[in-house]
């Protein structure tokens, strides 16, 4: 209270102030901390709220598990975009963790510091473009491009893959170049030393030891394919049909609540709050796969 | 450090008057002749070429046009939030109950697809039959050996229960159709693959995508008007039953009906209901 020191006389409130300055502080930083967990709070339990009864009505085995998703005859069960999730998510793993791992091991083991001070910016600019942007131009560009080479609508797991690849490209490469960085200087001169090339050194000494971080990263970026919904509506074709191949058309969990929430009445904006529910649990359970992963891998280092 | 205080209290006073500028310009945007229109996509450029219009004869007023779908126009007339919903299909009988229909004009429904598709006519039965998934081969209703792509509207698009009444008989469309949000994915898609079928406002479709013909007849402006052309719906205007409407939704309905405005829908594409 260094204030209160030689300081002329002042206002009532003023030094009422002066005295009570940190516990207002801290009172105000505890409020708006607690407001931002408190929307989480809230969401959570508003979904739930929403979704769980007519999960229960129907059956949570029937709802996940079966494809009639005929809403205005009361037919509820989303098996299909569940499945579409799955498959594009993976085929968006596929390429955007290849692609977002290859740039991160040559941003950190390969390229000179002053192109990585170009490249690093402009892969985390990606993350600044809104969904939608990305969404048209998989549609003006990519989806015909698939259609006409290689067959099928188009819109497809293919074209969403493609697109939610690039979304997470920011994701995965951020990540995946600290936890490159995170390896000790001395693993890498072991290696070197020890007569390997720098390819080898990378490969077998760098990518394992960062391997839960890289895990880490994989999982992040796939919570954002996962959730993302703007761009996959555009190109995924939202059937309601299980994919039987990656150039068929599907719906994800995400785009059916967006598509459909418009117009929802009744039972049918129930069901979709239920949709909301499934993907809730499943981004939780990526996310605490991440989290666990990532512990493990902070706790391993404080021990070494 | 009484300074520093100050400052806290000039920032909060700051925010203050914010919160009470975005207050108050909230209020104006009610009381002064706003209206809220809202709901269909379908109907939505149309009814925004009548606000426009209106707007630029009654200078007081405003009318809002804002998307969302029919039945979320019919739910916000319901809540109070609008006092005016567009409505691409007919109204279910628990809705009748309490909200009251004006017809505006006629839209007729256009099965589109490709520009160079050789088909040029459908019956209503082939169409059905399609979107079922029981033609599934552009060589069995007299096209080129191609595979039908089906292209139909999301659960809950007025435009999609108008087809699922005028066309499917209740009958469910086929699992494998690709569903677009809006008139103007769906020809998006139509203008770029040789396979694809759809519906749409027929007012919406323009040169890049080709108009099947339905049971031989043509759907143009004449044959829509009189009852020739199966594929018909209205464009509805919803208000509540004894709703008490301020002055400029009442002028503004006016003028929708009125021969001006009418005129402006014909212009557009659609119908005349006059």
């Amino acid at each position: 209270m260094r204030a209160s020191q030689g300081m002329p006389k002042r206002s009532p409130l003023g030094a009422w102030l002066d005295r009570k300055q940190d516990l207002f502080i801290s009172s105000i930083l505890l409020v708006v901390a607690l407001s931002a967990i408190s929307g989480l709070v809230v969401i959570t339990a508003f979904i739930f709220k929403e979704g769980l009864p007519i999960m229960l009505q129907v059956g949570v085995g029937k709802f996940v598990s079966s494809s009639d998703w005929y809403p205005a005859e009361g037919h509820f069960g989303i098996f299909p975009m569940i499945m579409g999730s799955l498959a594009v998510t993976a085929g968006a793993l596929v390429i955007g963790g290849v692609l977002g791992l290859g740039c991160a091991v040559v941003l950190t083991q390969f390229c000179p510091r002053w192109a990585v001070s170009i490249l690093k910016p402009s892969i985390e600019l990606l993350a600044g473009i809104p969904s939608v942007v990305y969404g048209f131009i998989g549609v003006v560009i990519l989806v015909p491009m698939i259609r006409v080479h290689l067959g099928g609508p188009g819109l497809s797991v293919l074209a969403s893959s493609i697109v939610l690849g690039i979304m997470m490209l920011p994701t995965v490469t951020s990540i995946s170049v600290d936890a490159l960085q995170a390896v000790p200087k001395a693993y890498r001169d072991g290696s070197i030393a020890l007569g390997a090339t720098h390819w080898q050194t990378t490969r077998m000494v760098i990518l394992k030891a960062s391997r839960s971080g890289l895990v880490a990263a994989m999982i992040l970026g796939m919570g954002r394919a996962v959730g993302e919904t703007m761009a996959v509506i555009m190109v995924a074709g939202n059937t309601l049909d299980v994919p039987d191949s990656i150039l068929a058309p599907v719906r994800t969990l995400t785009s059916n609540i967006a598509l459909e929430m418009g117009y929802a009445a009744g039972d049918h904006r129930k069901a979709l709050f239920a949709t909301g529910v499934v993907l809730f649990v499943i981004i939780m359970i990526l996310n605490t796969i991440a989290l666990t992963v990532s512990r493990r891998r902070s706790r391993r280092k404080s021990g070494a | 450090m009484a300074s520093e205080y100050k400052r806290y209290a000039r920032a909060l006073w700051l925010l203050a008057m914010l919160c009470a500028c975005c207050a108050l310009s909230g209020c104006r945007r009610n009381t002064a002749g706003g209206v809220n229109v809202m709901g269909s996509t379908s109907i939505q450029p149309f009814a925004e070429v009548l606000a426009d219009e209106f707007n630029s004869r009654h200078p007081s007023s405003r009318i809002d046009v804002q998307g969302g779908g029919s039945t979320m126009g019919i739910q916000s007339v319901t809540n109070n939030l609008a006092q005016i919903a567009m409505c691409s299909r007919e109204l279910k009988s628990s809705e009748s109950r309490y909200l009251k229909p004006i017809i505006i004009a006629l839209d007729g429904m256009a099965v589109v697809v490709h520009k160079d598709n050789t088909v040029s006519n459908l019956t209503r039965e082939q169409v059905r039959e399609m979107f079922v998934g029981n033609i599934t081969n552009w060589s069995q209703v007299g096209g080129e050996d191609r595979p039908i792509r089906l292209i139909t509207r999301e659960e809950g698009s007025g435009t999609r229960e108008a087809f699922a009444k005028l066309v499917m008989n209740n009958q469910r469309v086929s699992r494998k159709a690709l569903t677009q949000e809006s008139n103007g994915a769906v020809k998006e898609l139509v203008r770029g693959d040789r396979a694809a079928i759809g519906y749409m406002s027929l007012g919406l479709v323009n040169d890049e995508a080709k108009i099947v013909n339905i049971e031989g007849i043509v759907p143009s402006t004449d044959n829509v008007r009189n009852g020739s052309y199966p594929l018909v719906r209205p464009f509805l205007f919803v208000v509540r039953m004894g709703a008490v409407l301020s002055p400029a939704a009442k002028e503004f309905l006016e003028f929708v009906l009125s021969p001006q405005g009418q005129h402006l829908l014909v212009e557009e594409g659609l119908v005349s209901v006059l």
